[in-house]
């Protein structure tokens, strides 16, 4: 096993170098370069133009620069922004913690919302109800994104002003914040109030699995609803409970439309395994043995089927960083992803070099996690 | 003795291409019946068949009832409306958009385009794969690492996001983009999917049959193997149809492609006008086009969906 992984992690290794080095030159070879934008300014002489190009280190031949970028990355430098001028590292940690936590929330949410309804769709199969079910979940699993955002936003933001439209906060509001509160604080501190409930209900799951499936399903569901308690009432009673709260309410719209476009994808995939899954023997054993229903489906049938439903899920977390390009730009939600598209429309290659690291690094090490964690959970797998 | 002859020789007399062909109509009318089984699959087909109606309407319609200089899709104008953008009306059945065009003449003409893209970048898309994932398959080893890591590679890239960069920094139209999409994915997730079926097929008797006779590789890879791939390829087209649409649309609406017409761009120019949160007064402005994508991308995924069914036996009802 652990042979497999330093393996895996030295082909993460060469598979990154050649990743940064083809979209390095790619991006090189797109015409001009960034002095061009002050080429409509007539004080802007040939030779200031040569002078920038100097000091930003395009004069030199492409694969020196990689180098040179390759080496500053290895320590931990990565170049400085040109459009904000400021360090990339530093434009990258501050929309992080925003795109994390909203796309963290709404995988999360869609998961479970998918998962669960796949299972139903599996069980009611050729029935009405599917067929509805799976029109409706393709249309909204191929419904042009932007589009239908933009038709959420309109409805309930607009129409009915149940939610803001926008943003992540009131602006208004947070003018009256206490001095030295951000809001990167706050997106930081839920971040880490969601990972300790999360540590806990895959700790209360992890103990009820050898349970009656019923008990364990009480007692998963109370462990559930009495976690996000605790973790309501402790955000409701600190001082910055009204910031937290604008973050979330501006938070609401956007989940919502998370949700609904990325459901279907998981049910779908959930009902194939499931039927696949349904043709096992044991399935047949379990029911010639004369038990419930419920049980051959939750204990013995979707127990099987998540394993793909799981893989799914730990490969597209990193996707979060840079898939949000859409909702990002929809709802103005300043976080990687719109950072991502503003910095290559205006040819801010550093930054979109940056962008790439985080998103690359995180979904090689993503796709190894999942790997790993497949032979923990399915006894039939093995790395020798 | 006399008659075996004469019989061998009536069978033979039948030319080979009939038996063929009777063969491959017998599969189709087969699939066919698993594909109907499945409604989902037939509402697809039938979206699907409505929007390719409606792109052969266009030239027709262009011709004969609609006069070119008032319903033409990029500069037409109608003179006798006073204010543009207007709402539907007998003339304009869809309204007319910000700058004075018929929005169903674009809708349509729109259509033609997206067929092209979708379809020619699925070809693209399943040429690619079904070669490489034979080959790969087929003969291992250090080729077979070489186009594993290579898709990995495309893989760990979110599409849209790659795609939002490439544009960006390159002038893009229908038919790049077309190939662009094909490329990528080719070369990306489909390859492994290939791969994993052709794996399958390799190890079949009938491989080491051909091997026996003295098949080459080649003609054991692209005579054995890819027509066994071809229901998956099928298949496979369908999603990729579903996925280049999308990604036009999604560029155009940021205005990253440089097209003159499609969905994207008629709810670009929308936005760029400044109708987009207008209200429900200008709903035929962004409506239309918005819907044509949502319906044409999930037909051609609900006729994958049922094609799954009829090309993966574990997923068929006994």
């Amino acid at each position: 096993m652990l042979k497999y992984i330093a393996n895996r992690l030295l082909q993460i290794v060469v598979t990154l170098f050649i990743f940064f080095a083809l979209t390095y030159f790619i991006l090189d070879a797109q015409p001009g370069d960034i002095t061009l934008q002050y080429v409509n300014n007539p004080k802007f002489t040939k030779e200031q133009r040569e002078a920038l190009r100097r000091r930003l280190g395009l004069d030199k031949p492409a694969y020196v620069r990689f180098f040179q970028w390759m080496g500053n990355t290895l320590r931990g430098d990565l170049g400085e922004s040109y459009q904000y001028r400021k360090p990339v590292m530093d434009v990258l940690l501050e929309r992080a913690p925003r795109t994390i936590f909203l796309f963290l929330t709404a995988t999360l949410i869609e998961f479970f919302v998918g998962y669960w309804l796949g299972r139903v769709l599996a069980w009611q199969r050729g029935t009405g109800l599917e067929y509805g079910i799976t029109v409706v979940g393709a249309f909204f699993y191929t419904v042009f994104t932007p589009w239908f955002a933009l038709m959420m936003i309109y409805l309930f933001g607009f129409t009915l002003k149940w939610f803001p439209i926008g943003k992540f906060l009131d602006v208004n509001l947070w003018r009256t914040a206490p001095k030295g509160l951000t809001a990167n604080q706050i997106f930081i501190n839920l971040l880490v109030t969601m990972t300790l409930l999360a540590v806990a209900l895959v700790v209360v799951y992890y103990l009820t699995r050898r349970m009656n499936p019923y008990r364990a399903s009480l007692i998963r569901w109370s462990a559930l609803i009495g976690g996000a308690a605790i973790a309501v009432g402790y955000w409701a009673a600190s001082p910055v409970a009204k910031y937290a709260g604008d973050i979330l309410y501006h938070m609401a719209l956007p989940i919502i439309v998370l949700t609904l476009i990325n459901f279907s994808g998981t049910m779908l995939l959930t009902r194939t395994t499931m039927l696949e899954t349904l043709r096992e023997d044991y399935i047949m054993a379990a029911r010639a043995k004369g038990l419930p229903e419920r049980v051959v489906r939750d204990k013995h049938a979707a127990r099987n089927a998540v394993l793909p439903v799981f893989t799914s899920l730990i490969i597209s977390l990193p996707f979060i960083l840079g898939g949000g390009i859409i909702t990002e730009t929809v709802f103005s939600w300043e976080g990687l992803g719109l950072t991502l598209l503003t910095a290559s429309t205006t040819g801010d290659i550093p930054l979109v070099m940056g962008s790439f690291l985080f998103i690359g690094t995180l979904a090689l090490l993503a796709h190894l996690v999942a790997d790993v964690a497949y032979a923990f959970l399915d006894p039939r797998i093995r790395y020798a | 003795m006399t008659t075996a002859p004469a019989e061998t020789a009536f069978h033979i007399q039948e030319p080979l291409w009939k038996i063929r062909l009777r063969i491959a109509w017998k599969g189709l009318k087969q699939s066919w019946a698993l594909f109907t089984e499945n409604k989902i699959g037939l509402i697809g087909l039938g979206i699907i068949l409505f929007f390719g109606l409606m792109a052969l309407a266009h030239p027709i319609l262009m011709h004969t009832v609609w006069e070119p200089n008032i319903y033409d899709p990029f500069i037409g104008n109608d003179p006798t409306i006073l204010q543009h953008p207007s709402p539907p009306s007998a003339r304009h059945l869809l309204g007319t958009d910000p700058v004075g065009r018929d929005v169903l003449s674009q809708l349509m003409y729109s259509t033609q385009s997206e067929f092209i893209l979708g379809l020619l970048a699925a070809l693209v898309t399943v040429t690619i794969a079904t070669s490489v994932g034979a080959i790969s398959a087929y003969f291992g080893g250090a080729l077979d690492a070489f186009f594993m890591r290579l898709a990995d590679l495309i893989n760990i890239l979110p599409f849209i996001a790659l795609l939002v960069v490439l544009t960006a920094f390159f002038d893009f139209g229908m038919i790049e983009l077309a190939l662009l999409i094909g490329i990528l994915s080719g070369f990306g997730g489909t390859t492994i999917i290939f791969k994993a079926q052709a794996l399958t097929i390799k190890v079949k008797p009938y491989i080491e049959a051909a091997k026996v006779a003295g098949g080459s590789d080649l003609h054991i890879i692209f005579r054995h193997i890819v027509p066994n791939l071809m229901p998956l390829a099928f298949l496979n087209m369908m999603f990729t149809v579903t996925g280049a649409i999308f990604s036009e649309a999604a560029l155009s609406f940021f205005g990253l492609l440089n097209l003159r017409m499609s969905w994207g761009i008629m709810i670009n120019t929308t936005q760029a006008a400044g109708y987009l949160l207008g209200g429900w007064k200008y709903w035929y402005l962004i409506v239309p086009p918005g819907l044509a994508i949502t319906l044409l991308c999930s037909a051609f995924y609900l006729v994958g969906r049922a094609l799954d069914e009829v090309v993966n036996p574990r997923l068929r009802r006994r």
